[in-house]
């Protein structure tokens, strides 16, 4: 399968040289089994599902539809670089303190979708929160703890602004 | 940001995962995650012909693909050739038929995923394309030959109860259709083998929901003895069923063993439609004979349940449909008949009500029927026939368990409605959401209701015992068991338990693995009573022990003896010390083996003590309907659940939502599509899955009647949410438009036309 060729990704703000890959592997495949970033999840392998979500330049993609070679000289952020002060964000400990995981395999997706929701919009309302997060299917909550640790963000967010 | 606790997180605390620091970071491993150094791909050919017979199958094309390290089929078995949960009939690949799309035919292994797609496309299979067996009735009936050597007919059993010549002046009929649905768990199938330095052994890491069931039938077709193969639990990503059975367990293991290479199979969205069981599609005729004041006096029915080419747990399956006829209420007099039938269709066995999801959406039409008939409204003639504990159900077997089924009904019968649908909707709260194509209109809300009872653990003589060992030290404790944690929440659970019978604080758990004793499987609604009955008798041996050994240094009678906080304390005296004090250089360690009380088969007449204890939940559900267009939009969902005793409030919480949201699937959307024995929608694109937009508000009574036979005081709570909010929500759809339906899922056109 080996080209010996090789490109260049920037994941995290880190470069990444990706070695003698078959160009056509997706990026989600590239993260996972190339560069040691296991956390984005591939459950559907057609943009269905959202458990490979990542951001490429700031908007929220499927990684399983990009193929990786195509994302050469893009900024690309996976749930590994939420993490990089060694600390939670708010989204993570709501999930964890709302009971929003579960089995935990759209875990990784859904807190990159609630991150990028909250990032563009600070006080979304019931539909926008249901809109922003109908990407991303999770099969064991029912979602209802997923919208308390959105809900909880969003106050604990506005309680320490005002 | 860090995480703060208030409480200590004992029996009754919303003790939080242990995993969901790792799993809200991408840092837990998955078995899909999983790497080995010098690790190949595996991958499967499967067969595209629901029924054929093979007449060659040629490999060596595949061998000559560079990167391609070995390409096996049913020839290179070394065991047993066939395997299965209850029956042994399915084979590790098929050999000189095929028996439905997607059966197992080679395997091969080699260094990319890629690789693998072009070594499986070089493999030359020639078949002889045969009429496939698609009917369940023409297996019944005998029409067709047989397609298996064990027959066409899996299982049949009768129920034969009371006096079948009784009639009353009230009788409702139909006849219900329930589709095939698809556990559709986010991980799919994986697995990662690495064969023993000797070669005569092998370790897997897998996604499973039982390593011991797992272990025995892959020992039997790699011609080991059960020591050489050890199973250590991957990461999983959620089961519902879809796990009992094995899938690509023996796929792997062989072709690690014939490589000596590690292998990791997994396997994607289309082909996880192709390698695991669905939930029966059933048709259920049912004849309810009723007073004019609707009580029930006899209930005649039929269940055909369609296994599809292999057994699995198809006989189970059936056996709790049938045993569930009567669902919550009484019934004097009762003749069943039900079949299991084997087709050329794909196979089916557990998922989430096991059975028992189709004998409610059958039983729970006709209340509605007999309330039509009577004038009697659906909650009321419900409450006129409810079963009590004590009473004797259409197996003969007399109802132990706590059973508080008018508490359920009426306690989700008190919960405040949704607001009426305003005039000038959000809409994405109508039906069709962000298709945006409903016009206010045309929405007419419906009102409907569901109830159900649901036994818990295995049935018919099983003795799905559950071990686990507590290991006492230094005021820390150590877990061990194999039970699959496979997101339900065991292993939040089991810490709980330990830290309220010894007082300890730090409780961890140790790799679950097959490193003691089974713990049995992952389903049934049944490793809280039983897991936790392991682990809860495990931690009373050795706060016995701890006791002995307080009393003997302290000058205490051990059983005066008892624990207060993380404190051992004289219960008569003053006597007090810290659970951390006592245990300084101490170790105690005691397994626990519990089993539940012992079940019987059925007779040929249906009759015998079968199940175990029983769990009961009611749901009313509210729907907006686009009678225009057929679109269902699910508003509200209410429901009352009888738990015994509530252990983790949001674990509780958690199980109920997502059972609904699988159960509405059942109503408005899931459906395997099967014509002529050929799968049409095995993706997520097109098999439909519940998304945020779909979640209706959920509000939720759990109603704690702690049961006397349970360890804790608490039932399983896993099934019982999806059970009757299917019934309920097809019900709510046909008060909305005044016509009947009497099939899951509700589609467009049952609506329109």
């Amino acid at each position: 399968m080996n080209q010996h060729e090789y490109y260049s990704l920037t994941v995290n703000g880190e470069p990444h040289i990706v070695q003698d890959a078959w160009i056509g592997e997706s990026l989600l495949y590239v993260l996972r089994e190339r560069l040691g970033l296991p956390g984005s999840k591939g459950a559907c392998e057609q943009g269905e599902c959202g458990s490979c979500t990542v951001y490429i330049d700031n908007a929220a993609v499927c990684s399983c539809l990009v193929m990786a070679a195509t994302a050469v000289g893009s900024h690309i952020a996976t749930v590994e670089g939420l993490n990089v002060d060694g600390s939670l964000t708010d989204v993570q400990v709501a999930f964890i303190t709302e009971g929003a995981v579960q089995c935990g395999f759209c875990t990784p997706g859904l807190v990159m979708a609630v991150h990028h929701l909250l990032d563009h919009n600070d006080s979304p309302n019931d539909q926008e929160i249901k809109e922003a997060l109908s990407g991303n299917i999770c099969r064991c909550t029912g979602y209802g703890r997923i919208f308390a640790a959105v809900e909880t963000v969003i106050s604990v967010r506005k309680g320490s602004a005002s | 940001m860090t995480i703060t606790k208030t409480q200590r997180d004992i029996l009754g605390a919303s003790a939080l995962r242990p995993d969901g620091v790792a799993k809200v970071q991408g840092d837990f491993s998955f078995s899909s995650d999983l790497h080995a150094e010098n690790m190949l791909w595996g991958a499967t050919l499967r067969s595209p012909h629901p029924y054929a017979r093979i007449i060659s199958i040629d490999v060596s094309e595949a061998w000559k693909i560079a990167g391609v390290e070995c390409a096996i089929t049913a020839d290179d078995v070394p065991g047993q050739l066939t395997y299965g949960l209850i029956s042994e009939d399915q084979p590790v690949f098929a050999k000189d038929f095929v028996r439905y799309m997607g059966e197992p035919v080679a395997a091969v292994a080699a260094d990319h995923p890629e690789t693998c797609r072009r070594a499986l496309a070089a493999i030359r299979v020639e078949y002889e394309v045969l009429e496939p067996l698609t009917d369940p009735e023409r297996a019944i009936d005998g029409s067709h030959a047989d397609i298996h050597p064990d027959g066409n007919i899996i299982r049949r059993q009768r129920i034969v109860y009371g006096d079948p010549t009784a009639t009353a002046p009230i009788v409702v009929e139909g006849t219900y259709d329930i589709g095939m649905q698809d556990q559709a768990f986010l991980g799919t199938e994986s697995a990662l083998a690495i064969p023993d330095h000797d070669g005569a052994g092998i370790e897997v890491f897998v996604a499973t929901q039982w390593l011991h069931e797992d272990r025995k039938q892959m020992a039997k077709c790699l011609g080991l003895p059960e020591d050489k193969v050890r199973l250590v639990l991957g990461g999983v990503g959620g089961a519902f069923g879809a796990r009992e059975d094995i899938s690509l367990q023996v796929h792997t293991a062989l072709l690690a063993l014939r490589t000596n290479r590690p292998v990791k199979m997994q396997y994607g969205r289309e082909e996880s439609f192709f390698g695991h069981v669905h939930r029966h599609p059933a048709q259920i005729w049912m004849k309810h004979h009723a007073t004019n004041d609707g009580r029930i006096v006899k209930i005649e029915a039929r269940f055909v349940f369609d296994g599809g080419a292999y057994s699995s747990t198809s006989s189970a399956v059936l056996i709790n449909g049938v045993t569930h006829t009567q669902g919550p209420y009484q019934c004097p007099n009762a003749i069943v008949d039900g079949y299991a039938t084997r087709t050329n269709n794909p196979p089916c066995g557990a998922m989430r009500g096991f059975g028992v999801v189709q004998a409610c959406f059958a039983h729970e039409g006709q209340m509605d029927k007999l309330a039509a008939a009577t004038g009697i409204d659906e909650v009321e003639i419900r409450l006129r026939n409810i079963i009590h504990t004590g009473d004797t159900m259409i197996t003969g077997q007399v109802l132990e368990s706590v059973a508080p089924v008018e508490r359920c009904i009426r306690e989700t019968a008190a919960m405040p409605l949704p607001e009426e649908m305003n005039l000038h909707p959000h809409e994405l709260d109508l039906p069709g959401g962000s298709g945006l194509t409903a016009d206010r209109r045309h929405i007419v809300r419906g009102i409907g209701w569901g109830v159900s009872m649901k036994n818990l653990m295995y049935s018919e003589g099983f003795d799905d015992y559950s071990t686990a060992r507590c290991t006492l030290k230094n005021g820390a404790v150590e877990l061990k068991f194999a039970t699959s944690e496979v997101g339900q929440g065991f292993v939040t659970l089991a810490p709980q338990i330990a830290r309220s019978v010894l007082g300890v604080d730090s409780v961890t758990y140790d790799t679950i693995d097959t490193q003691i004793g089974s713990a049995g499987s992952t389903s049934a609604s049944r490793q809280t009573w039983m897991s936790g009955g392991a682990v809860d008798g495990a931690c009373r041996l050795v706060r016995e022990r701890l006791f002995e050994h307080v009393g003997k240094v302290h000058g205490i009678e051990s059983l005066r003896l008892g624990i207060d906080d993380t404190d051992i304390i004289d219960t008569i005296g003053d006597f007090r010390i810290s659970v951390q004090e006592a245990t300084a250089d101490l170790t105690i360690s005691e397994t626990f083996e519990y089993h539940h009380r012992p079940t019987e088969d059925l007779d040929e007449n249906g009759q015998g003590n079968c199940h175990v204890a029983f769990a009961f939940v009611a749901h009313r559900a509210v729907v907006d309907v686009d009678v225009e267009l057929g679109l269902v939009k699910v508003v509200q969902i209410a429901t009352a659940q009888d738990v015994g005793r509530v252990l983790n409030p949001m674990s509780v919480i958690g199980q109920i939502e997502g059972g609904i949201a699988q159960g509405l699937g059942l109503a408005v959307m899931e459906e395997i599509i099967v014509k002529d024995g050929k799968v049409r929608n095995p993706s997520f694109t097109d098999y439909l899955l519940p998304t945020a937009l779909d979640a209706p508000q959920v509000v939720i009574s759990m109603i704690e009647e702690p049961d006397p036979q349970a360890p804790m005081g608490a039932k399983g709570v896993g099934e019982a949410p999806c059970i009757s909010v299917t019934p309920a929500i097809v019900a709510a759809i046909r008060n909305a438009i005044g016509k009947p339906i009497d099939r899951c899922p509700v589609r467009p056109q049952d609506i329109c036309f």
